[in-house]
């Protein structure tokens, strides 16, 4: 059902380009609109979640226990699982965006013959994960080239490493294999694992298909169903110093991926993708683990009107003393018995 | 409204649109012109029918793979003439065949590969081997 629903979004995504491009020839609004409409929903949206994530406070540490606390002096503490100052949450931090941390401990669960349970290594969604999210980086590094007059000096490199294989011409890129397959595995692993279908979304499938899409039709304007490059470029460029032109005879397939792009820009900061920027913000990796190091005060605590010992004992001295009752703090002396100031 | 930790959301959310935005400041909200390749080299000038081995739009968008297949054919199938569709033959050949007409190059290819941002002695990789012509300017 999921993915029926999402598969029938993205072909109906494709369709409306395609048929707004070649039987209404909507270039302008495909070419500019689109594109200015999507950015500007990103960039605000993403502002708007965090933003609205931070108007919650997060008073208490929430520890997770992956690595030995700081303790005794003589107890080894795990300094990047389990971090006490900044510096280290830093780490794991870094460690989390950069490596995956995190998936990296995901086990597999099994029941085998009878009550006998296994937790299995489980790395290859792991492994998926980072292809993916490194081989699209280094693709969005690379669409630079659309979008600036001189290339900026950290792209050629990457370019060529990326193209270093020097199969064809133009020449395969690593990255747009790796893309491919990585979002491939990444979709049939929620179709053939029967829990994982089980818990599927259309929210799940259609960014893979959506990706997925983006990727078939990159891979088609570069190899295969070939556009200008001139002209693509001379749109770019014309959309980020805000002077827009749409070029004539830019084949319709640029426009299904440009149009599709947008669609994941806009849909970005309002779906599960917004994790990008929720990474940073979960509790769990960006707290120190110092609960008993530092007093963390509720910060919804409203001022409670409060009657020490002291100030009870300051009303009533005088009654206590009468009564026999102990009391920290004598009376003055003037009031005090002969015997009392005596002692 | 209060946004806890404001002052690394604040610094955060600079970054993020600092990063997202760099199209925009990198190019100072200028846009190099798309080039204009010239033809008119002695050679093309004398041809009575202006015409490639293909239609311009073909060539446009597919003369890297017209040339790596011609590559491929020369050096490893020791096929040299290339016949085009109109029945014409040509020889396979960049500095002998391509050359001869597009005599320029620094006009006829470099142009457009600056613009699109290859670098210019490796990608593509044509004239790591091959000499390109002396241009008069």
């Amino acid at each position: 059902m999921g993915i029926r629903f999402s598969l029938a979004a993205v072909v109906a995504l494709v369709l409306a380009v395609f048929l707004g491009i070649k039987a209404a020839g909507l270039t302008y609004f495909f070419g500019v609109c689109v594109p200015y409409a999507a950015i500007l929903a990103f960039v605000g949206g993403v502002v708007y979640k965090v933003l609205k994530w931070r108007r919650s406070p997060v008073p208490f540490r929430i520890a997770t226990t992956a690595g030995q606390q700081k303790s005794l002096p003589w107890i080894k503490q795990d300094r990047l699982e389990n971090p006490v100052t900044k510096k280290e949450v830093v780490g794991r931090m870094l460690l989390e965006v950069f490596l995956f941390r995190s998936l990296f401990r995901n086990t597999k669960f099994q029941m085998d013959q009878g009550p006998k349970l296994y937790y299995q290594w489980e790395k290859w969604l792991w492994l998926a994960g980072l292809l993916f999210h490194y081989a699209f980086f280094i693709i969005l590094v690379r669409h630079l080239r659309f979008f600036t007059n001189s290339l900026p000096f950290f792209v050629e490199p990457l370019e060529r490493l990326d193209g270093f294989l020097q199969v064809g011409l133009p020449g395969v890129y690593i990255t747009d294999a790796l893309f491919i397959v990585a979002v491939t595995y990444l979709f049939i692993r929620r179709i053939v694992i029967p829990q994982m279908r089980y818990m599927s979304l259309p929210a799940d499938y259609f960014p893979l298909l959506l990706l997925l899409t983006i990727g078939v039709t990159g891979i088609m304007t570069r190899y295969f169903t070939k556009v200008d490059l001139l002209k693509v470029k001379q749109l770019a460029m014309s959309l980020v110093t805000f002077n827009p032109i749409v070029p004539e005879g830019i084949g319709v397939i640029f426009f299904i991926h440009l149009f599709l792009v947008s669609i994941l820009l806009a849909y970005f900061p309002f779906s599960k993708l917004m994790h990008a920027g929720g990474v940073f913000l979960s509790p769990t990796r960006n707290q120190p683990n110092d609960s008993r190091i530092v007093r963390h005060i509720n910060p919804w605590n409203y001022p409670v009107k409060v009657h020490t010992y002291a100030e009870y004992e300051d009303h009533f001295r005088e009654k206590m003393v009468e009564a026999g009752l102990p009391v920290e703090k004598e009376l003055p002396a003037e009031a005090t018995t002969p015997q009392a100031g005596k002692e | 409204m209060k946004i806890y930790d404001g002052k690394y959301i604040l610094i955060g959310l600079l970054v993020f649109v600092g990063v997202i935005t760099f199209p925009i400041w990198f190019n100072l909200g200028k846009a190099a012109p798309p080039p204009e390749p010239k033809l008119d080299t002695p050679v093309i000038m004398q041809m009575a029918q202006k015409q490639c081995v293909l239609p311009r739009e073909e060539m446009r968008t597919g003369h890297m793979q017209i040339l790596n297949d011609w590559r491929t054919q020369v050096v490893r199938n020791g096929k040299r003439m290339y016949v085009a569709a109109d029945g014409k033959t040509y020889e396979m050949s960049l500095q002998n065949e391509c050359m001869r007409c597009h005599s320029n190059k620094t006009q006829f290819c470099d142009q457009c590969h600056t613009y699109a941002g290859l670098k210019l002695d490796s990608t593509p990789y044509c004239w790591t081997c091959h000499v390109p012509p002396k241009e008069t300017k």
